[in-house]
Order: C-alpha cells, then sequence, then structure tokens
C-alpha cells in the first residue's frame, strides 16, 4: 500500500514524530480484528492498545532499514492477533462470560453506536442485522473466524491474510470457504427458527 | 442452485459492515503508554496544590498548580510534548506520599528524557540525600567527579523537571545560606526544609558565625551538620570548624556517611 511505505519512511526517519500518524491510520482496523476476535469492547481495546505500544517498543528497537521494509498492515495484524490470543487466554482463565448469539446482553459492550429510542427503524434495523452477523461469526470456530476477519472485514487479500496469519494461501482460503459454508448453515437455521416465533 | 465457496456480495457486504471504528481514547491511552503525550493531575504536597504529569515511562513534571492553559503550554514548551488531563494513578499518588514522607523506598520511574547525562547525574546524586538533611552544591559536585562545576551543578538543580520528587531543596550554597529553589523561590525551600525537620533560620545563623561543618569530640569525626550520625551527639561534644583543613589539623577525620568535602570557592 502506498500510504504504508510513506508512512514507513517517515517511521525510518523519525519515529516519535510519525507514531501518530500510524496510529490514526490503523486504530480503527486494528480496534475491528480485536472486537470480532474477542467479541467484548473492553478486552478489544485493551489488545488494540498492547499491539500499538508493543509495535512502537518494536520500532524503537528497529534500524532504519527494518523498518522501510516492513510491510505495516501484515505485520500490526501478527501483532494484534498475538494480543488477542493472550487477552483472550486471560479471559478464559478468569472464567467464560456469556455469550448471548441473541445479542442483547451482549450488545451494549460490544456496539457502542447501539440505537437509542429516537432512532429511526431502519436504523435499528441495520443496527439489529449487523448483531445478527456479529454473533453468527463469534460462534465459528476461532481458525475460521480469523480467516474470515482478515479477508471480508479487514479486507484483505488472500496474499495478504496468509503472510499475516504466517499460514499457506490456500488454507486461509479453504478456512474462509469453510467457515462461509458454516455461517450458511446458521442463516438457514435462523430461517427455519423464525417462523416459529413469529406464532409464540 | 449451487452457492459459490467464498461469500456473495450480499454476505461479504454484511461482513464488510462489521468494521467498527476504534474508541476515542484509545489513541491517547497509546500515545501516553509510549510516552509521547503526557497526562496530568493535581496531587497535595506541603507547597499546597501541585500538578503532577507522567506518561508510560516515568513521572515527568512536578510543578506549582497554575491553570491548565498555563501548564499546558509550559509542559509543551519544555518537554515538546503535549500534556492532557487525566488521573493520577493510585500507585503513583501512594509511592508520591510516601517519598514525602521521607520513605526512599517508595519507587517512582521518572521521564528524564532529552537532558544532560551531567543533568542526570546531578539530579541522581541528590535523590541520595536523606529527608532532613542538606548539602552545599561543591558536594554535589565533588561526588559526580566535577569538583569545579558548582556553578553548573546549580543551573542543573534549578532545571530539575520534578522538584520535591528529586530533592534539590536538599541542596543549599557553599556559604550555608538557602540559596535559591525553582519551584516557586527561597521562601518555598525553607517551607519544604522545615516540613523536612530542619530550622532553616538557625542554619543560616551557624552558617552566618562560620560553622561549615561540625564535629564530634569523642569520635573525633567531623561532618556536615545535618549529617544522620550527628544526632545523638552530646552538646558538650560538639565542635565547630570552619573548613575540613581545620578539622583535620584538630586531628578529625571526615564522616564516611556524609563525606565532607572542602569547599571550592
Amino acid at each position: 500500500m502506498e500510504t504504508d511505505d510513506r508512512l514507513t519512511d517517515a517511521l525510518a526517519h523519525d519515529l516519535d514524530a510519525a507514531f501518530d500518524v500510524l496510529v490514526v491510520a490503523h486504530q480503527d482496523r486494528l480496534y475491528t480484528i480485536a472486537l470480532r476476535m474477542l467479541g467484548d469492547a473492553r478486552d478489544a481495546e485493551e489488545a488494540a492498545q498492547d499491539a500499538l505500544v508493543r509495535a512502537y517498543r518494536a520500532l524503537a528497537s528497529y534500524d532504519p532499514e527494518r523498518i522501510r521494509e516492513l510491510r505495516l498492515r501484515g505485520w500490526l495484524t501478527t501483532i494484534v492477533l498475538n494480543r488477542c490470543r493472550s487477552v483472550g487466554a486471560r479471559r478464559t482463565a478468569r472464567g467464560p462470560k456469556p455469550i448471548s448469539i441473541d445479542g442483547d446482553a451482549a450488545r451494549p459492550a460490544t456496539e457502542p453506536e447501539a440505537p437509542t429510542a429516537t432512532t429511526p427503524p431502519e436504523v435499528a434495523e441495520r443496527h439489529a442485522e449487523r448483531d445478527r452477523w456479529a454473533a453468527r461469526l463469534a460462534a465459528l470456530p476461532a481458525a475460521y473466524r480469523t480467516a474470515i476477519v482478515l479477508r471480508h472485514v479487514d479486507g484483505m487479500s488472500y496474499p495478504e491474510a496468509a503472510a499475516a496469519l504466517g499460514r499457506p494461501e490456500g488454507t486461509v482460503k479453504a478456512q474462509v470457504h469453510r467457515g462461509i459454508a458454516q455461517l450458511r448453515t446458521m442463516l438457514e437455521a435462523e430461517g427455519r427458527r423464525e417462523p416459529e416465533e413469529m406464532t409464540a | 442452485m449451487t452457492m459459490p465457496l467464498d461469500a456473495t456480495a450480499t454476505e461479504a457486504t454484511a461482513l464488510a459492515d462489521l468494521a467498527s471504528a476504534a474508541p476515542p481514547t484509545l489513541r491517547e491511552s497509546v500515545l501516553v503508554e509510549v510516552g509521547l503525550v503526557d497526562r496530568y493531575d493535581r496531587a497535595d504536597s506541603p507547597l499546597g496544590p501541585l500538578v503532577v504529569a507522567w506518561n508510560g515511562r516515568g513521572m515527568s513534571a512536578v510543578d506549582i498548580a497554575a491553570d491548565d492553559g498555563a501548564f499546558e503550554a509550559r509542559h509543551l514548551a519544555t518537554t515538546g510534548r503535549r500534556a492532557i488531563p487525566g488521573e493520577l494513578p493510585g500507585r503513583l499518588a501512594t509511592a508520591i506520599a510516601r517519598r514525602l514522607e521521607g520513605d526512599r523506598r517508595a519507587r517512582i520511574a521518572l521521564d528524564l528524557r532529552g537532558h544532560s547525562p551531567f543533568e542526570q547525574d546531578v539530579w541522581r546524586k541528590a535523590l541520595e540525600i536523606p529527608r532532613g538533611e542538606v548539602r552545599p552544591y561543591g558536594w554535589v559536585a565533588a561526588e559526580i567527579g566535577r569538583p569545579k562545576a558548582v556553578r553548573a551543578v546549580g543551573t542543573a538543580l534549578g532545571h530539575n523537571p520534578v522538584p520535591l520528587i528529586v530533592p534539590c531543596h536538599r541542596v543549599v550554597r557553599s556559604d550555608g545560606t538557602i540559596g535559591q529553589y525553582s519551584l516557586g523561590g527561597p521562601s518555598n525551600k525553607r517551607t519544604i526544609l522545615s516540613a523536612e525537620g530542619l530550622d532553616p533560620g538557625a542554619m543560616e545563623d551557624a552558617a552566618r558565625r562560620g560553622e561549615r561543618l561540625v564535629g564530634c569530640a569523642s569520635t573525633h569525626i567531623v561532618c556536615w551538620p545535618t549529617c544522620r550520625t550527628g544526632r545523638h551527639m552530646l552538646e558538650r561534644n560538639r565542635r565547630p570548624f570552619r573548613s575540613l583543613a581545620e578539622a583535620g589539623a584538630a586531628g578529625y577525620r571526615p564522616c564516611k556517611v556524609c563525606r565532607p568535602v572542602a569547599a571550592v570557592a
């Protein structure tokens, strides 16, 4: 990416002056990856913050040549996924928190822009649809979820996602395909359940 | 109908829509943690409310409480970093309180980037002076191996970004007078030394009489007047001296704890 090339040049030249630009350019996508991997806004903020701090410390220890050669997008992604594993492991150690597939209990924490009473119905429906997709994604096995988050939520190419995950491209493709297939199965199951709920 | 293996356009749109904006606190937290932006808050001290600034590397400033705008402008000018209001972390607040009470085991990381090795040597040496004691500028200069740099020591202490925590108030003029103080002037220096159990007026009176050092007639050891080893000296054993040479001629050896040095003119 051209903007990342300019950014790595700036970071190599003066890390302290350019680091804020990196934060602004990558914070939303790193937060998004963490949020979709962990399913909790506070855990996601912690993982994204940790990742950016570790990135700074790593950059501070690299010589300029090494910084110029970095593929920033993939490199930062690898770091945030590692942080997600640590934060996730710590949370598991604390004990699992209830995951609500219906999204009600989880929504205030996962979606800061939750609709209010004055929200027009079509916006509320869009939020509800988004929550349903988030819940489906959260229900996928971690390997499929990771591959789909990088490919379809973050919008990486397969070669980029494969490099960030350290897996062969074919493996990542297969994981995306299997994840999509499982999402479709979930959608079908929801479709079968809905009429019953309507008459209840 | 066969479905494609990869996401359909509808599915791809729904998944791309799961992108979220980072909370506004994320950017600031990262910049503070790596030390590119500082936070500041108020803290109590014997001199009244102070402003304390810090970042992920350590405490970076202690200043007389001014209005926020004035402090932020001064901080930017001296450090090159923005200062934003924050809440003093509990652990740091406790460590500051313990330090001000004289507990030198309370560890406070300091962010002294941008200051010269000489300045940092001077401040590190000032940190060794215990609460309730003072040393002259010349002692600091001698201890850091720059015996002639007395004036530069004074300047470095005046540039101390974290007064009270690095106790530059415990360094006084070689003639025994209190000397300058960066945190609001000499009267504040008297206040803080009094709060630490010293009597600045009596110290200056003794200095005016020419008493630079105090010897103990029973041990024949000579100390700086506030050295803790001399605290339990009987009044009848107390022998004031004008100089280390005078004490030496009388058969007294310098204390190994407070290490008095000859005054530099």
